[in-house]
């Protein structure tokens, strides 16, 4: 799971108001590179939420990217490469995302999160 | 890239294994598939650069097609751990990065509108009635752009009214009608292979 995936998720357990961000239990993390497509990029900056990529990204091992969502972010090159390695080129395999409200944990295994809810939780 | 050379592509994938009938799995065929996401790509430009989700993903063959034709990042979801698993083993075959998320796509909602566009054969709801309008439902929610689905031409009036009355659609257009084949895939089919019409559909979201 990446963490462009990771941005869209939360948790959502009947009831539960601030179920976003998850946070991130990281087990095992790889790198795989992948293009660098600054257009993609700069058109992404609008759309996510900067403050949880920021933790998520520290809690996969990497805290290059700044606190603050940058104000003139499409014209500075090295900001992007952060974002895309951040974004796209992160993966956490085994671990959990565990949810800010109830601490209940939602597994990630071989990369992949299992979100479903059980009965008393719909 | 070509078309006959994306469905060769889908053609080779794995399929499902152990289909359940309760989720309505089928794969989505080479031939669908393929002119599915083309046409998204070709004619509307929902595809490349974008980031597509696939709702109902099973073994990835609509995930598959949006990676090959360069989507920035595509993201599949459905509720069965062994499709995710052979749509995970697809990706590695054909060299593709794709996040398989497991939920109920019902009951999961995506915050923000990262999702440009969502593709997905959907169950039609022979099975848990209603299916249909739930996968719609979410998708609209979801996405940005625009929803690519596929749904019995015979439910074609009720699909329009409740995507543009209930479900928040700015537009809601057949963009062709497809023979969808089947075949015998659980012990109930009782013919060898039947033949479904069904319509490709392209929905529009309105803006929030």
């Amino acid at each position: 799971m990446r963490l462009i995936t990771h941005n869209m998720l939360s948790c959502n357990i009947k009831g539960v108001a601030n179920g976003f961000p998850l946070k991130i239990e990281a087990e095992s993390v790889i790198e795989k590179e992948v293009d660098f497509n600054p257009d993609f990029l700069r058109h992404m900056f609008a759309k996510i939420e900067w403050k949880a990529l920021v933790e998520a990204a520290r809690s996969l091992g990497y805290s290059e990217l700044p606190e603050d969502s940058p104000a003139a972010a499409a014209e500075d090159e090295s900001l992007l490469k952060k974002l895309h390695h951040a974004l796209l080129e992160l993966h956490l395999e085994e671990g959990a995302l565990v949810c800010p409200e109830t601490g209940r944990r939602f597994p990630v295994t071989r990369g992949i999160p299992n979100m479903l809810l059980h009965e008393d939780e719909v | 890239m070509k078309l006959k050379q994306l469905e060769g592509l889908l053609g080779d994938l794995q399929q499902f294994s152990n289909p359940k009938v309760d989720l309505e799995q089928y794969p989505t065929g080479p031939h669908i598939a393929s002119r599915m996401l083309f046409t998204a790509e070709n004619s509307y430009g929902d595809i490349t650069d974008k980031v597509v989700a696939d709702f109902g993903c099973g073994c990835g063959t609509l995930s598959a097609a949006a990676a090959l034709l360069d989507a920035a990042c595509v993201i599949g979801f459905d509720i069965d751990p062994q499709s995710l698993e052979t749509a995970t083993l697809n990706a590695e075959e054909l060299e593709v990065e794709i996040d398989f998320v497991q939920c109920d796509i019902t009951k999961l909602e995506l915050k923000g509108r990262v999702v440009d566009t969502v593709v997905m054969n959907p169950p039609f709801g022979t099975r848990k009635k209603g299916a249909d309008m739930e996968f719609l439902s979410a998708a609209l929610k979801v996405s940005s752009r625009a929803v690519y689905s596929l749904h019995k031409t015979s439910t074609r009036e009720h699909i329009k009214r409740a995507a543009l009355r209930d479900f928040n659609a700015k537009s809601a257009e057949v963009i062709c009608e497809l023979r969808y084949d089947l075949p015998k895939l659980y012990k109930f089919h009782k013919r060898k292979e039947v033949d479904i019409a069904v319509d490709l559909w392209r929905f529009e979201p309105k803006q929030n």
